[in-house]
């Protein structure tokens, strides 16, 4: 396509828009509620009911939406329906929604829409919309006014035409260790120009392992100050103008909003777009993006940050809940018994049954629920009519409508129970875990809600992954589409699905369980690593750094790859060294070997005479040996044979002092046999006249203040020293 | 016309919503709905104020059950069916009084006295059950009114229209008192407040804020202390009113309240409710103010009109005493957000906030109360709910307490 073309269609646009501008400025606001978020993290659950109608504290999602956009003054909303749009429509149809004075929600079908893109292209088609839109989808609770943002986009649009959209934000400071915010998704990085507040760089898959983002050197250079912030959210709202779904129609490859569209505009320098950006301090706004937004959007929502879309209020003819202390909600006719203990933030519905000794804390039951005695239930989501039997554990998990979880079941962390799945008596789900009624789809199939893919080669990426994630795995897979069997104990009805999203080590990040513990200290502790690598010498032959920077001629390499380089260094001398032995090379054709190759690793001589060393002492463990003296004579023999070449690179005390803490490190780690013969062969090396007593000496002193375990060679050789040191008196 | 089942849900989706906030502005729109209920209200041939009282109640129901909070929308559907009750039995007086008719006020008056006879002897009735009947008699609500229009119904046949158009007017008046309220409270300013006080109340009141203006206008000079009101600070508001009015205003914060109250001659405040024991339901912070003015003996006045007198005791099951309002106002989300703490496991915040929007302040540290009707002390409050609201209109569940 050409830009001319693109151009042309959007000046055209724009005339359009533009004929009559009091005329739009007078429109009633419309919306755009995207009922489908065109992904797959919701699965299993998806499957059988769309994302919008998910119970959220017992309220289907798309009402904290639609209930925000009526108090925030939209008189239109077109809701789009792709996914199950039938049950939405149903929904919608029995709701309030349709029935409110100065607010119609009107709904638009369609099935072979695959995303954001070809929804927004198809609404342009149907041409509804006449002004200034707020762009939403239906996972998306917010309490904020949009009479402020809603006034600075028209500012700006009057000023400049090319100002086509407000995007909300938010702070929220991301994980330093998770590299994700609190609602689980990636760390964002944006640019945007302090006065202005306009949009210049959007970012939301940057690269962590390299730590760095690149900018255009442009956005630098045209804009007098850019602040760069990774501390923002994106709430996914978004006040457009209607050149927005003209751009859509235009671009028609654009098929993800941000990631196509907002980076497209800021990229895009022909056509000038600007996007500008608001920020909302003390309201709220977030969007349900998975299991783990899920999670802390019902925590908020209970912790009234959402007021009014709290459950004691009935913003949307939702049952009639009573606050009580501690942040406890109940609705009516509960039977609970007395000695079940409900703690603080939890919801309780209409109708359910609580017997006796059950503990539930932190967590949202819904209606007409059945919950056994001697229950355990903490931070979960149960939605309706679920009946829990005597003594289940239930922590951190999601459980759909009607699932029935026999006696003694228990749900570990992050398990999601899909529609009406059974799990058998004293059955434990595996952390984790998603369990349905339908068997996990092998080939991608279009009639479901779909998988968002990048370009063309998307469905092979899918069965891709897929494929590695069925390895990693294979006892689960192999029990669930082998034997085509459901294994969720006795009575058990469901499918454990096999994990293929991102790989099991990802799961962590969006479920709805808290980051466990040891996930955290490990990623802690790799961040300390990196930190590390970057400040770290190259300790790669000696474990006490201290000693070792003496010692290092140099210390400009001070990165991984010194560390690697090293390593390559030590193994190909010990190879030379091998090769050498077995063919009875001369010691100098050694010594020209090892030195081409000192050289082209840019290694020091003492790097070369601890090598060497490594390599002998190597080879004399390597000789068939039944005692330990007969090793001490291996070494005294090889030692004998090769002195030359050690002594070759051992022109300065320095490096002898190498060749003993190599040893020492040979002793404690890869040869622990030396370690009984560390004094004797000590003895040897001073004998051959390899060893210096100076050398000794330096290094006995300077291990005087190391830590014991360190000590623990010079005390073997103490005798021998204590000889040294007396012999150089004399001599005085 | 509009359809009133339209115009009842729509006040009630504001009422849930919250987008009606506030006793005065809740009790406005309750007696205009109301008032309209009664004028489309199609009466059938016989025991017309018994299907009306019916129409009412329901319509009633629907309003309370919106926003419990709102003790005023209780209040005036209450009043309006004591009216309806009133007005009910008053072609019986219209007999019984006739030679009394060309002076209307004493026909109002014995109607008044008579009614409340009656209604006490009702009272009295239930009272006198024993409670196993009372559960009978809470399935029938209407049980007494049909014996009281039985009674009157010969006479009142064929005057229904009457009867409508006497309503009417009876609730317009109520519509009419109500938004003149605020005259009648501040006309008794010149009486209370006196030259060179200094005054001390919290957060914003119209009501204090008309009852101020109304003293500096009549050339009363004094001071105004304004506990500024947190979390909302709406005092800062009142003291820019003030300041315009040319009246003296001096912002102090909430906590200041004791440090300030030696100074202050008398505390003047507006409330949320007043319950029927003349304890009052007021904005938090303001039983700290009262315990303060008790611990100083001063006077602790409270402004109220009589739409925000309610029958309910602060016991009672059925009352909201608080709501817990949105915590941003006390701190900003981006902070909370902030505040979770990544090395602990779980990832959510230790840190709660907390922010209920009414206090209860008991009758004893309640020196006077100024309504539209004149000044009352806090034990005569019962008094006046017995003149304002029929017993049978009480929640069933506070009979066998009253």
């Amino acid at each position: 396509m050409g830009a001319q073309k693109k151009r042309a269609a959007a000046a055209a646009a724009a005339a359009r828009v533009s004929e009559d501008p009091d005329d739009l400025a007078r429109q009633p606001l419309q919306a755009i509620l995207l009922a489908d978020s065109f992904t797959t993290k919701f699965r299993p659950i998806t499957l059988e009911r769309p994302k919008v109608l998910l119970p959220l504290v017992n309220v289907p999602m798309i009402n904290y939406t639609l209930a925000w956009l009526e108090a925030a003054g939209v008189a239109e909303v077109f809701v789009f329906c792709c996914a199950h749009s039938k049950q939405v429509i149903d929904y919608l149809e029995n709701s309030e929604w349709f029935s409110q004075p100065n607010f119609t929600v009107k709904t638009i079908e369609s099935h072979n829409i695959i995303s954001a893109g070809d929804a927004l292209r198809l609404i342009y088609e149907q041409n509804v919309i006449h002004g200034d839109f707020v762009l939403i989808s239906g996972d998306t609770v917010s309490n904020m006014s949009l009479t402020q943002a809603l006034q600075e986009h028209k500012e700006r649009k009057k000023k400049d035409n090319n100002a086509v959209m407000t995007m909300i934000i938010k702070k929220s400071k991301p994980s330093p260790i998770t590299r994700q915010s609190r609602l689980g998704t990636d760390e964002l990085f944006m640019a945007i120009d302090p006065n202005t507040k306009q949009l210049l760089y959007y970012e939301d898959k940057a690269d962590h392992s390299k730590g760095t983002i690149c900018l255009d050197k442009m956005l630098l250079a045209e804009n007098p100050s850019i602040s760069l912030h990774n501390d923002k959210q994106d709430c996914y709202i978004d006040i457009c103008s209607p050149e927005v779904l003209s751009l859509f129609t235009d671009n028609f490859d654009y098929q993800h909003l941000r990631r196509h569209f907002v980076k497209g505009l800021l990229l895009d320098d022909i056509m000038g777009y600007k996007i500008f950006t608001h920020e909302i301090h003390s309201s709220y706004a977030a969007r349900i993006d998975n299991y783990r937004s899920y999670d802390i959007v019902s925590k908020d929502i209970i912790q009234r940050w959402t007021y009014p879309y709290v459950p004691d209020v009935k913003f949307c003819g939702n049952r009639a809940t009573k606050l009580e202390r501690r942040g406890m909600y109940r609705a009516l006719e509960i039977e609970q018994s007395r000695s079940a203990q409900v703690g603080s933030f939890t919801v309780i519905g209409y109708g359910t049954k609580i017997g006796s000794n059950s503990k539930i804390s932190d967590s949202v039951i819904g209606e007409g629920c059945t919950i056994g005695s001697n229950v355990l239930i903490e931070g979960s989501y149960i939605w309706d009519n679920v009946i829990i039997e005597d003594g289940c554990e239930l922590r951190h998990v999601i459980v759909c409508d009607g699932v029935i979880m026999k006696a003694g079941a228990v749900l570990k962390p992050g398990v999601v129970l899909s529609f009406k799945v059974v799990i058998g008596e004293r059955f434990v789900v595996p952390a984790y875990s998603k369990v349905s009624l339908l068997q996990q789809p092998t080939v991608h199939d279009s009639d479901e809600e779909l998988e968002y893919a990048d370009n063309s080669s998307g469905t092979v990426e899918f069965s891709s992954i897929q494929g590695t994630a069925d390895q990693s795995n294979g006892e689960m897979t192999s029990e669930s589409s082998e034997a085509h069997k459901p294994k969720l104990g006795t009575g058990g009805v469901g499918y454990i699905w096999s994990i293929c999203e991102g790989g099991q080590e990802e799961e962590w990040r969006h479920s709805v369980a808290p980051i466990p513990e040891d996930k955290l200290t490990e990623l802690s502790e790799a961040m300390d690593d990196d930190q590390e690598l970057v400040t770290q010498d190259r300790t790669a032959l000696s474990t006490s750094g201290e000693l070792i920077s003496d010692s290092n001629a140099s210390e400009g390499d001070d990165n991984e790859d010194s560390k690697d380089d090293s390593v390559y260094f030590e193994k190909e001398v010990e190879a030379t060294f091998l090769r050498a032995v077995e063919e009875n090379v001369k010691v100098d054709h050694v010594i020209l070997e090892v030195n081409s190759l000192r050289l082209s690793y840019n290694m020091t001589s003492a790097d070369c005479a601890g090598a060497v060393f490594y390599s002998m002492m190597k080879l004399a463990i390597k000789t068939p040996h039944s005692s330990a003296s007969e090793l001490q004579q291996n070494t005294a023999n090889i030692i004998t044979t090769w002195q030359k070449l050690l002594k070759s690179y051992l022109l300065e005390i320095d490096e002898e002092i190498e060749i003993i803490l190599k040893f020492e490190e040979m002793c404690l780690e890869s040869a622990k046999e030396f370690s009984p013969l560390f004094a004797r062969i000590l003895h040897i090396l001073y004998d051959k006249d390899i060893l210096q007593e100076d050398a000794i000496l330096r290094w006995a002193d300077e291990k005087e203040g190391a830590d014991e375990s360190d000590k623990v060679f010079v005390r073997q050789s103490e005798k021998f020293i204590q000889w040294l040191r007396e012999a150089s008196e004399e001599e005085d | 016309m509009p359809d009133i089942q339209a115009l009842v849900s729509d006040l009630a989706s504001k009422l849930r919503k919250r987008r009606v906030q506030g006793s005065y502005e809740t009790a406005r729109l309750t007696a205009e709905l109301l008032c309209a209920v009664i004028l489309q209200h199609k009466e059938p041939t016989t025991n017309g104020a018994a299907s009306l009282i019916e129409a009412v109640r329901r319509v009633g129901e629907q309003l309370i059950a919106a926003n419990p909070v709102e003790l005023a929308v209780g209040n005036i559907v209450r009043h309006v069916l004591h009216i309806i009750r009133e007005e009910d039995l008053s072609p019986l007086t219209d007999i019984v009084g006739e030679l009394k008719l060309s002076a209307e006020d004493d026909v109002e008056d014995i109607a008044e006295d008579e009614n409340s006879q009656k209604s006490s002897a009702t009272t009295d009735g239930c009272l006198l059950k024993p409670p196993l009947l009372l559960a009978v008699f809470e399935h029938l609500p209407d049980s007494a009114t049909a014996c009281q229009t039985f009674s009157s119904e010969n006479i009142f046949a064929g005057k229904g229209k009457k009867l409508k158009s006497e309503l009417i007017k009876a609730v317009n008046e109520l519509i009419e008192d109500i938004n003149t309220c605020r005259e009648g409270i501040a006309e008794q300013a010149m009486e209370l407040i006196h030259q060179n006080e200094v005054i001390l109340t919290l957060g914003h009141s119209k009501f204090v804020k008309e009852f101020l203006c109304a003293a500096k206008e009549k050339k009363r000079s004094f001071e105004v202390f304004i506990a500024d009101g947190a979390p909302k600070f709406e005092g800062h508001i009142l003291a820019k009113e003030l300041d315009k009015k040319g009246l003296k205003a001096i912002v102090i914060t909430d906590s200041a309240v004791f440090a300030m109250i030696s100074r202050v001659n008398m505390v003047i405040v507006g409330v949320h409710a007043v319950m029927a024991n003349g304890g009052v339901i007021a904005p938090a912070g303001l039983h700290v103010l009262a315990l303060a003015a008790k611990k100083h003996d001063v006077p602790f006045v409270v402004v109220a009109s009589t739409h925000e007198l309610c029958s309910l005791y602060p016991h009672n099951l059925e009352v909201l005493l608080n709501e817990m309002r949105c915590p941003s106002e006390l701190l900003n989300f981006e902070e909370f957000s902030d505040c979770i703490d990544y090395g602990i496991a779980s990832s959510s915040s230790l840190l709660h906030v907390v922010n209920p929007a009414f206090d209860y302040v008991p009758p004893e540290l309640i020196s006077l109360f100024v309504t539209d009707i004149g000044g009352y002390s806090p034990s005569y409050i019962y008094r006046l709910i017995a003149d304002y609201y029929s017993s049978e209109d009480l929640p069933p569940q506070q009979k066998p307490a009253s």
